[in-house]
């Protein structure tokens, strides 16, 4: 079985995102990208099917500008025995992407698509339940727990009122959660052999994909501010100061 | 004109609250009609509940036994034709709502919005990303039927009671699929109030040090009536289930005092408690990042804290 894994490049979690003063838009120049935290789990995920012989190929998937390379290297370096460049420049949104990769899951005919649950940068959450309701097959959101036996996932999943544990035929789209796993480490020596793994580019526009019906940005804007508060001595000063609140 | 459809939440023959929380998002587009639609099993308790939020138009039921849990791939294919001739198709941005939604939106070929905190005009939402920490706006196309998720937190819940909106029936000729089955839902079984809703919430994080040590959390919050929450750090190292975590891939809530106890205050964690009335912090580490939003901050070891909290209230 073939696994095709969604890996996105967005701004490192542990950057203090800074809305531009003009509104149009966040600051990017110079700052830390890594890979969309869920990616590097839904990455993982299929790596340890194919190590526990459940799948025999993990292709990442990444759409981007030409740059994106050595963040798919990085994919590849992690495990990934190939990857597949859909190069624009343009920002791709949750349908569009989902389109795209709706292409390339009839090329590739994947037993399983591993896309992580949400980007970090939009926080959209949709890209993965679009690609199984246009590929109509079954979706399996917010996983932390996969098992893949007789052609069926059984997949548990994180919701509001607990874990919720559903059975889907492959073909699947699973995505993923935190605590599905941790992903590993990259090592020197995967570096290098990264470096001979192939990374077949594919130009969007050859793709036909409609990107026509998108959602416009008119406006960024920075968070209200919660105002620094009052620090309290003790217990009975916090206390007090609840109760004159009306809170306790 | 303006038509909005609300996908209706409910587990065990019980309206989810979030559901009345995005009827006040509906009215917020001026809608000429609210209608809520309730796919289950058996329709009636639910849709009874549904009738009597202020502002509901119609309550629409899909009774099949294929709809006795809240499979998206099932439930998606009788929302999409339902959905013909609604200007708008809202559901809560829960995980019910975030698992169907954009099923919904792709099979109707149009994109979605995302956790509206805000309604500037009928096409037009704010949204949060990275975490919250920028705001956007963005429109919508005015010639699809705009599919969004309500972020809970930003939205009251409308008023319930003096309505009776009628109930009808529809069927649909949708195909449902097979491929996907529910086996189980495990839900940890707590007399607590619940964490989304409750006014009061009281959090621990990974100083509280085991899920042992947790009792002094549970002890404190029954104490004062309050719902249980964590970090992320909490649930990861397994102090309690995920059900509790609150945060940008936890849950995001609002209620009117929220304690952090032991948690440094990351921004995903603050993510979840942006809406808060009061924010009470707890930390032995005075340079912790929680201070910077707390509302009243208190330096010093939870362990010795809480007793002497307990003792004063
Ligand atoms: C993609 C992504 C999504 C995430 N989503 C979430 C999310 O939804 N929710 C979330 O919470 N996190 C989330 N995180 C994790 C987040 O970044 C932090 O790691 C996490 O919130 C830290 O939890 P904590 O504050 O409990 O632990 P720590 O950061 O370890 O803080 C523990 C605090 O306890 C204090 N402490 C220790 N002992 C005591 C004591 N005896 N008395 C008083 N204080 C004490 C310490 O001073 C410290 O400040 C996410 C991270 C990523 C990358």
């Amino acid at each position: 079985m073939k696994i095709l894994v969604g890996y996105k490049r967005v701004v490192d979690y542990n950057v203090r995102i800074q809305v531009k003063p003009d509104g149009t838009g966040v600051v990017t120049d110079g700052v830390k990208l890594s890979a969309n935290p869920f990616d590097d789990i839904a990455l993982e995920e299929a790596l340890r099917l194919r190590e526990k012989g459940a799948a025999d190929e993990v292709v990442v998937v990444g759409i981007g500008p030409a740059d994106l390379t050595a963040h798919l290297r990085n994919g590849l370096a992690m495990g990934a025995n190939r990857a597949i460049h859909v190069v624009t420049d343009e920002a791709v949104q949750p349908l569009t992407a989902a389109r795209t990769l709706l292409k390339l899951v009839e090329k590739e005919q994947p037993g399983l698509v591993i896309l992580g649950k949400q980007a970090i940068d939009d926080d959209a959450n949709q890209t993965g339940q679009m690609l199984a309701a246009l590929w109509d097959r079954p979706q399996a959101t917010f996983a932390s727990k996969v098992e893949i036996a007789d052609g069926k996932a059984a997949v548990t999943r994180e919701v509001d009122a607990g874990l919720e544990v559903i059975e889907a035929e492959l073909p699947a789209v699973i995505t993923t959660d935190l605590r599905l796993n941790e992903p590993r480490f990259i090592k020197l020596p995967d570096i290098m052999k990264a470096k001979s793994k192939p990374i077949d580019a594919i130009e969007f526009a050859s793709l036909g994909v409609e990107s026509h019906d998108h959602l416009k940005t008119t406006h960024y804007a920075a968070p209200p501010k919660r105002s620094k508060g009052v620090m309290v001595k003790d217990a009975a000063e916090l206390v007090a100061a609840l109760k004159q609140k009306g809170l306790l | 004109m303006s038509k909005v459809l609300i996908i209706a939440e409910h587990l065990g023959g019980k309206l989810n609250p979030s559901t009345a929380r995005a009827v006040s998002a509906a009215a917020a587009v001026k809608a000429d009609a609210i209608d809520v639609l309730v796919l289950a099993d058996s329709v009636d308790a639910v849709a009874a509940e549904a009738a009597k939020i202020d502002g509901v138009s119609r309550v629409l039921t899909i009774a099949r036994a294929e709809n006795a849990h809240p499979l998206a791939a099932v439930l998606a294919p009788q929302i999409a034709k339902a959905a013909a001739g609604y200007s708008h198709v809202f559901a809560p941005s829960t995980t019910f709502g975030k698992d169907v939604a954009p099923r919904v939106a792709a099979l109707l070929g149009v994109a979605q919005v995302s956790d509206v905190m805000s309604v500037e005009g009928s096409h037009t939402f704010k949204r949060p990303i990275y975490a919250g920490n920028a705001i956007v706006t963005v429109e919508a196309p005015a010639e699809h039927a705009v599919v969004a998720t309500i972020r809970t937190a930003s939205w009251p819940a409308a008023a319930t009671g003096a309505n009776s909106a009628p109930i009808e029936a529809v069927t649909t000729d949708a195909a449902l699929p097979s491929h996907t089955r529910f086996v189980e839902l495990k839900q940890g079984k707590s007399d607590r109030p619940d964490l989304q809703s409750a006014s009061k919430v009281v959090s621990g994080g990974r100083g509280v040090g085991s899920k042992e040590n947790f009792e002094i959390i549970y002890k404190f919050a029954d104490r004062i009536g309050a719902a249980v929450g964590a970090s992320r750090a909490a649930v990861d190292a397994g102090y309690v289930p995920n059900e509790m975590q609150v945060g940008q891939t936890g849950k995001i809530i609002a209620p009117e005092l929220y304690m952090a106890i032991g948690i440094s205050g990351a921004i995903q964690h603050l993510t979840g408690i942006k809406d808060a009335g009061t924010i009470v912090a707890i930390n032995k580490d005075a340079e912790a990042p929680i201070f910077e939003v707390a509302d009243i901050g208190l330096v010093g070891d939870l362990f010795k804290l809480i007793p002497e909290l307990e003792a004063a209230i």
